[in-house]
C-alpha cells in the first residue's frame, strides 16, 4: 500500500486569454487505478503535465506528498513515471543505453533485475540492445512504459496509454496497470472505452469549463 | 554541478560522437571563416588591434553557428519532455553547460591555433594574460550562449535569430576581451590589466547566477 | 482634460523658447542663454536631445520592470505594458540616435564616431531590435511574455557592463564625459557643461513636458492593445 497522495485545489489553466479548464479539484490517496476523461482538446493533457510538474497552472497547485510529507518541486521527476503518444526517447541509441542513462541522470541505480523482467514483459528482451530508430512505434511505445517503470515510482501517468499498441501490447498494459494498481497510484487520461473501464474514479474534464 | 550535470553531459558527448552534428559543423565553419578573411586579407599586412578584432569575430560567428544544438536538438526532436522527467531544471542547464563550455574550449583552441599559424600579427608577448582571460572569455561566452540557446529553443526559432539576440549580451564581454587580447599582444602586465579582468570575472558570475535563476522560467512553460 | 492643455501649453513654450531664445556672451535678460565654449547654437539641442534619450531609458526600465512582474505574477496585462512601454522606448531612442547623429555632424564633424554614449545608444537599439525580433518570432501569446521576459532580464543587467567598460575602451567626446585618466589631457571638446538659471528652467520644464507625454502615450497605447484584444476575443466568439 502506497503513503503517496496526490491533490488538486482551484486548479485553473488558460493559454493566453483562452480557459482550459477552471477550479478543478481532486484528491488521489490511495492505491488505485484512477481516470481523467473528456473529448479532444479538452486539455487531458495539460491536466497530466501540470500533474507531473513540466508545465505550471495559471492558478492553484498540485500537492505531492509521501508519508505526509510535501515532496520538492525539484525532487517529484524521481516519483513519477509518465507515458504518453508524444515522449520521445533517443533515437541514436539502444534500449539498454537510453535506460542506463536515464538511471545515472536522475541518480538512480540501474536495477539490471526489474529492467530485465519489464523487457521481458514487454516482449522487449530480444531487441534490447538494437538503436531505437530501427523500432516500429508499437515499440517505441513499448519502450515508453519500461522508462516510466524503471525507477519504481508512486504516481503513474499514463496519456493515452494504448495507443499504436496492437491487441497483445493492450493486454500487456492492462495487465501491468492492474498489477500496478495495487500498489501504487495509477492515472489513466484517455478516450478509450476499455480504458476507462479500468478506473474506479473518474474526473471528467468537461465539467470544470467555466 | 553534481554527478547527475555530468551524466547528462556524457549523454550529449556520446549522441555527439554518434550523430557529429555541432562537431562538423563547427570545424567546418572555422576553416570557412578563417580563409573568407584570409582572402580578403590577400597580401596586405594587417595591424595587431585588427587581428585581434578579427581573432574574436570568428569566435563569436563560430559559437553562434554550434552551441545553440544543446537546447534546439532536444526540442526539435522533442526529447525536452524526457529531460523533464527525469531531471530538475539547475541539473539540466548545468549539464548543458558542461556541454557548451567544452566545446568552446575546443573550438576557440582551434582557432587561436590556426591564428598565432596564419597571421603574422597575432603574436602573444603576455601568454598568462592571454591565457587567463582566454579562460574568463570562454566561460562567459558559453553561459550567455547557453542560456539564449534555450531561449531560441524554446521560441522555436531557429538560426537567423540566435545571433541577433547573442550579440547584445555578448557585446561587453566581446569588447573587453578583445581589449584584453589587445594587452597581451602587447605583453601589458596583470597589474595593468587588473580592471579588464575584473569586468570579465564579474560578467561570468552575474551571468552565472542569472543563467540559474531565470532558466526555470524558459524551461518550465 | 485640462492637463492635457496644459501639456500642450508646456510643450510649445518649451519648442519655442528652446530654438528662438538667443545664445549670447553675457546673458542680462530672462529669456537669453550663455554662450558655452565649444558649443555655441549647438548647445540647443539638449533642450530635444537629452529628453528623448532620459525616455529611452524609462521606456527601457519600464518594460524590464513590467517584465519582472510579468514572470512574477503571470498576468498578461504586464506583458502588453511591458511591450507598449517598450514600443515607445525603441521610438525615442530612434529619435534620440538621429539628433544626437546630427548635431555630431554639426560639432564633431562626423555624423558618427563610436563615442562611448553613441555605442552605448547603439547596444541599446540592438537590444531593442532583438527584443522585437524575439516577440514576432513566437505565435504563443504565454510564452511569447515569458521568452521576452526573461531576454530583457537578461539584456537589463548587461547594461551597467557597458557603463563601465565604454569610457577605458573609447575617448569620450560627448559634452560631460569625464576623462579616462586625470593625467591624460582631455579630448572632448568641452570640458564644463554650465547651464545658467533659465537654460535650466528650460531643460527640466522640457524634461517634464517630454516625461508627461511620454506616459500618455504609454497608456493610451497599452489600453488600445488591451481592447484590441478583448475584440479580438468576441469576434472570435461571434
Amino acid at each position: 500500500m502506497t503513503n503517496y497522495s496526490v491533490e488538486a485545489t482551484g486548479l485553473n489553466k488558460s493559454f493566453g486569454r483562452r480557459l482550459i479548464f477552471n477550479d478543478l479539484e481532486f484528491k488521489f490517496n490511495k492505491a488505485g487505478v484512477y481516470g481523467i476523461s473528456g473529448p479532444n482538446g479538452s486539455g487531458k493533457s495539460t491536466l497530466v503535465k501540470i500533474i507531473a510538474g513540466i508545465i505550471a497552472p495559471s492558478k492553484g497547485k498540485i500537492i505531492h506528498n509521501l508519508d505526509n510529507k510535501l515532496i520538492a518541486e525539484e525532487q517529484l521527476h524521481n516519483y513519477i513515471g509518465f507515458v504518453s503518444p508524444y515522449l520521445v526517447l533517443y533515437e541514436e541509441f539502444s534500449t539498454y543505453e537510453n535506460l542506463n542513462l536515464f538511471a545515472e541522470i536522475r541518480g538512480v541505480k540501474f536495477d539490471k533485475e526489474r529492467i530485465d523482467y519489464l523487457l521481458n514483459k514487454f516482449l522487449l528482451f530480444k531487441r534490447k540492445d538494437d538503436l531505437l530508430k530501427t523500432y516500429s512505434s508499437g515499440m517505441k511505445q513499448r519502450v515508453k512504459f519500461i522508462f516510466a517503470l524503471m525507477h519504481s515510482p508512486q504516481l503513474i501517468i499514463l496519456d493515452e496509454p494504448t495507443s499504436n499498441l496492437d491487441d497483445e501490447g493492450k493486454n500487456s498494459v492492462y495487465e501491468l496497470v492492474k498489477e500496478e494498481g495495487e500498489k501504487n497510484i495509477v492515472l489513466i487520461a484517455s478516450n478509450e472505452k476499455s480504458d476507462i473501464e479500468l478506473c474506479s474514479d473518474i474526473v471528467y474534464l468537461e465539467r470544470y469549463k467555466n | 554541478m553534481n554527478s547527475k550535470s555530468y551524466s547528462l553531459f556524457l549523454k550529449d558527448f556520446k549522441s555527439e560522437l554518434r550523430t557529429r552534428y555541432a562537431i562538423n559543423a563547427l570545424a567546418m565553419f572555422i576553416i570557412v571563416a578563417i580563409s573568407v578573411i584570409l582572402f580578403s586579407v590577400g597580401n596586405e599586412k594587417i595591424s595587431q588591434s585588427l587581428t585581434g578584432g578579427l581573432f574574436w569575430v570568428v569566435i563569436f560567428f563560430t559559437a553562434m553557428s554550434g552551441l545553440s544544438r544543446a537546447f534546439v536538438s532536444e526540442e526539435e526532436r522533442g526529447t525536452a519532455l524526457t529531460l523533464q522527467l527525469i531531471a530538475a531544471p539547475s541539473t539540466i542547464f548545468s549539464g548543458k553547460l558542461i556541454f557548451n563550455i567544452i566545446l568552446v574550449f575546443a573550438m576557440n583552441t582551434v582557432i587561436a591555433i590556426l591564428y598565432s599559424v596564419l597571421f603574422e600579427a597575432f603574436v602573444i608577448q603576455n601568454f598568462a594574460l592571454f591565457l587567463t582571460s582566454f579562460v574568463f572569455g570562454n566561460i562567459g561566452l558559453a553561459v550567455s550562449s547557453t542560456i539564449i540557446a534555450a531561449i531560441i529553443a524554446k521560441a522555436g526559432a531557429k538560426g537567423t535569430l540566435y545571433p541577433v539576440l547573442s550579440f547584445p549580451i555578448l557585446l561587453p564581454l566581446i569588447l573587453t576581451s578583445v581589449q584584453l587580447t589587445l594587452f597581451a599582444f602587447d605583453g601589458i602586465s596583470f597589474e595593468r590589466a587588473k580592471f579588464e579582468l575584473a569586468i570579465v570575472v564579474s560578467y561570468d558570475v552575474i551571468m552565472l547566477t542569472a543563467s540559474y535563476m531565470l532558466f526555470d522560467f524558459i524551461w518550465k512553460e | 482634460m485640462i492637463w492635457k492643455i496644459f501639456l500642450f501649453l508646456l510643450l510649445v513654450f518649451v519648442s519655442v523658447a528652446g530654438i528662438a531664445f538667443p545664445i549670447v556672451e553675457n546673458p542680462q535678460y530672462w529669456y537669453e542663454f550663455p554662450f558655452i565654449p565649444g558649443l555655441g547654437e549647438n548647445a540647443k539641442i539638449i533642450f530635444f536631445h537629452v529628453p528623448t534619450a532620459w525616455l529611452t531609458v524609462i521606456g527601457f526600465l519600464m518594460s524590464t520592470i513590467y517584465s519582472f512582474k510579468y514572470l512574477r505574477k503571470k498576468n498578461l496585462d504586464d506583458d502588453v505594458k511591458s511591450y507598449a512601454a517598450a514600443q515607445l522606448g525603441m521610438v525615442f531612442c530612434i529619435l534620440a540616435t538621429i539628433t544626437g547623429a546630427v548635431w555630431a555632424k554639426f560639432a564633431w564633424g562626423s555624423f558618427w564616431s563610436w563615442d562611448p554614449r553613441q555605442t552605448s545608444i547603439f547596444a541599446l537599439l540592438l537590444i531593442y531590435g532583438a527584443w522585437f525580433a524575439l516577440r514576432s518570432s513566437i505565435e504563443s501569446e504565454e510564452k511569447r511574455a515569458t521568452l521576452s521576459a526573461v531576454y530583457s532580464m537578461i539584456a537589463f543587467i548587461t547594461v551597467p557592463f557597458f557603463i563601465f567598460i565604454m569610457p577605458r575602451i573609447m575617448t569620450g567626446l560627448h559634452p560631460g564625459s569625464i576623462p579616462t585618466n586625470p593625467n591624460e589631457e582631455q579630448v572632448s571638446p568641452v570640458i564644463n557643461f554650465k547651464m545658467n538659471g533659465n537654460m535650466q528652467l528650460i531643460f527640466f520644464l522640457s524634461l517634464i513636458g517630454f516625461t508627461i507625454l511620454y506616459f500618455w502615450m504609454w497608456q493610451v497605447g497599452y489600453k488600445s492593445m488591451l481592447l484590441k484584444e478583448k475584440l479580438d476575443k468576441q469576434l472570435i466568439r461571434g
